[in-house]
């Protein structure tokens, strides 16, 4: 799986963009999107997701349950 | 780096050449004005009135900074671009998802900068307004969380605008972190929002911080904030960065813990104290705003405010501004200043005109400061234990230039026989729209001078001229377009009088409302 931004509830803050890991976070069209591609939900980096850890709106940094569970790399 | 430092260095020294002989003026004119003007000591008169006892170097700080001198914010203005998106920590009277231009407070934008943008649209304000001497850097997130975009700001302004100071404004979480940094900027204001050092009561403004990585929620988190707040207050006084320290008073969480505060960060070496009222409505969405915590009322924000005067200056002109605010803290003038606007602007960035504009300034201040303590030795020998408010109608300048119903905040001033002292201000609705009156915005105008027992103004009508009577606040308008502090002495001697000669009787008011979230442009 991976973490998706609530487009929505989104404020643009830019927050989630430098914390990320693995550099999967740029903004589009005025919102910050993630890339399910390089998302690692911080798994082997934190023990938490840093998006959404700093997020300042609740639930806005979910898990995207459109795709599998992450696997670390053995 | 380097070069960076000598320009700077060499244009500021320019500066100080230029003004030099009005300082020296100023200095003379004013010295006096401490001692006998200061109401309650010296309080209002290191960040209020002129150089009084402060060393000669912190004056030379903060006599054309608005936000760190009450006398410079009648006549300086200053700027904020909104660089700074990101935060760290959530605070209750806070809410990032709320953006209207309407609206002023502080997280609010109408929209993002980037550096460039940023140092395009310095330039094009300073060209259109050149008594704008400061340029801060307040989110609307917090600037430290935020250090690249902010420290490129920074650089791109010390590069082409020398003269401009440079201040941030930051929660403290990340400031240790970064202290040498601004130091090497030049940066010689910083403002640090404390709220608390108590984590107990920390824990009920702040529901988390996020720091190296790990969201703290409770009282570690606040725990986590003040001991990394009190750390770099102390670090930038060691390095003689002046401190202001900003405090929300929240009645019933932390108003009392507020002297507290005050002492702590006075010990630590804060410059200057601001207690500003919350502010919190249900419409702006905010933990606060949704629970109903109340702000404080005129009178209880006044009375912390002086019980924690006393060796620290407090400062009571602030006016609570947005991550974008443009020109005299009383005004603002964003909406003239879009990106699409400044992107569009021939700026000319003329060093020489702004220093000749600065310097008329100078000869504005030195007279009014004049004309205050030629008024206040005509009080002297007057014994009299009357102490009252007085709200004036200015548009700047230390004059009562405002006609009544074109007035968006009335400044407030504190009458005794020691003299006139700024004691705060009041936002109020429009009252005056399209020419004709409006009762209800009337009501709103009173209550927001409530406490007060006389209006200044350049100009007013009929019909509020009458309503004012019968709510007891006399409307003065016979020294429109006169310098405030003189005219309200005069008037004060005048009241005296009449008490004296048993013509009139004085008696006290009541409380008084602070507005939330008035307008923030005439519309």
């Amino acid at each position: 799986m991976t973490l998706k931004i609530i487009a929505s509830q989104c404020t643009s803050c830019s927050a989630c963009e430098p914390e990320c890991p693995n550099v999967a976070i740029t903004e589009k069209n005025g919102t910050f999107v993630i890339d399910p591609k390089k998302c690692t939900e911080c798994i082997g980096h934190f023990d938490a997701p840093q998006c959404a850890a700093v997020c300042p709106v609740d639930d806005t940094c979910v898990i995207d349950n459109a795709y599998p569970r992450y696997q670390a790399p053995a | 780096m380097t070069s960076l430092d000598v320009g700077t260095a060499e244009a500021a020294e320019g500066v100080n050449a230029a003004v030099a002989m009005g300082d020296v003026m100023q200095k003379i004119a004013e010295h006096k004005g401490c001692g006998t003007s200061g109401g309650s000591g010296k309080a209002s008169c290191g960040s209020g009135a002129g150089e009084g006892d402060l060393p000669t170097e912190i004056w030379e700080k903060v006599k054309n900074h608005p936000c760190y001198s009450e006398e410079a914010h009648h006549h300086y203005a200053r700027m904020h671009v909104a660089v700074a998106p990101a935060c760290n920590i959530q605070c209750n009277y806070c809410n990032r998802k709320y953006d209207c231009a309407n609206e002023s407070r502080p997280g609010v934008v109408s929209e993002k900068l980037t550096p460039e943008q940023a140092a395009k649209k310095v330039l094009a304000v300073a060209s259109t307004i050149p008594q704008m001497t400061v340029l801060g850097i307040a989110g609307p997130g917090d600037p430290l969380a935020n250090p690249e975009k902010t420290f490129k700001t920074f650089d791109l302004i010390s590069r082409t605008a020398p003269d401009i100071k440079l201040c941030l404004s930051t929660n403290g979480l990340a400031l240790p972190d970064h202290v040498d940094t601004i130091a090497g900027y030049n940066v010689d204001h910083v403002t640090i929002t404390i709220n608390m050092v108590d984590p107990e009561i920390g824990a009920k403004i702040y529901p988390w911080v996020f720091w190296k990585h790990k969201r703290y929620t409770g009282v570690e988190a606040a725990k986590l904030l003040t001991d990394r707040q009190l750390q770099g207050l102390e670090m930038l006084t060691e390095r003689g960065i002046l401190c202001k320290v900003n405090s929300v008073m929240i009645p019933g969480i932390n108003d009392k813990h507020l002297v507290e505060v005050n002492k702590a960060v006075k010990s630590r070496g804060a410059f200057l104290h601001n207690i500003m009222p919350l502010i919190s409505a249900p419409e702006h969405g905010t933990v606060f705003g949704l629970n109903g915590q109340r702000g404080p009322s005129a009178q209880e924000l006044k009375a912390l405010q002086d019980s924690c005067e006393g060796e620290m200056n407090m400062m009571r002109h602030c006016r609570q501004c947005r991550a974008d605010a443009v020109g005299l803290l009383g005004e603002d003038r964003s909406a003239e200043f879009t990106t699409e606007k400044i992107m569009a602007m021939e700026v000319d960035y003329d060093l020489e005109s702004r220093k000749a504009y600065q310097e008329k300034v100078e000869e504005e201040r030195v007279a009014k400061v004049a004309a205050k303590q030629e008024e206040l030795a005509t009080l002297a020998g007057a014994a009299s234990d009357i102490k009252l408010l007085i709200a004036v109608a200015t548009k700047g300048s230390g004059l009562i230039n405002e006609h009544f119903g074109h007035a968006k905040e009335f400044q407030v001033y504190e009458l005794s026989t020691s003299g006139a002292k700024f004691v705060g201000h009041r936002r109020v609705d429009l009252y005056c729209q399209g020419g004709y009156g409006d009762e209800d915005s009337l009501e709103t105008v009173i209550r927001a001078i409530n406490d007060c027992h006389a209006v200044f103004v350049a100009k007013i009508g009929g019909c509020p001229k009458n309503d004012l009577i019968k709510a007891g606040i006399e409307p003065v308008d016979q020294f429109a377009h006169e310098f405030i502090e003189k005219s309200a002495i005069a008037w004060f001697k005048a009241y005296l009088d009449k008490v004296n000669s048993g013509e009139i009787e004085h008696q006290e008011r009541g409380d008084a409302e602070i507005r939330q979230g008035a307008l923030i442009n005439a519309a």
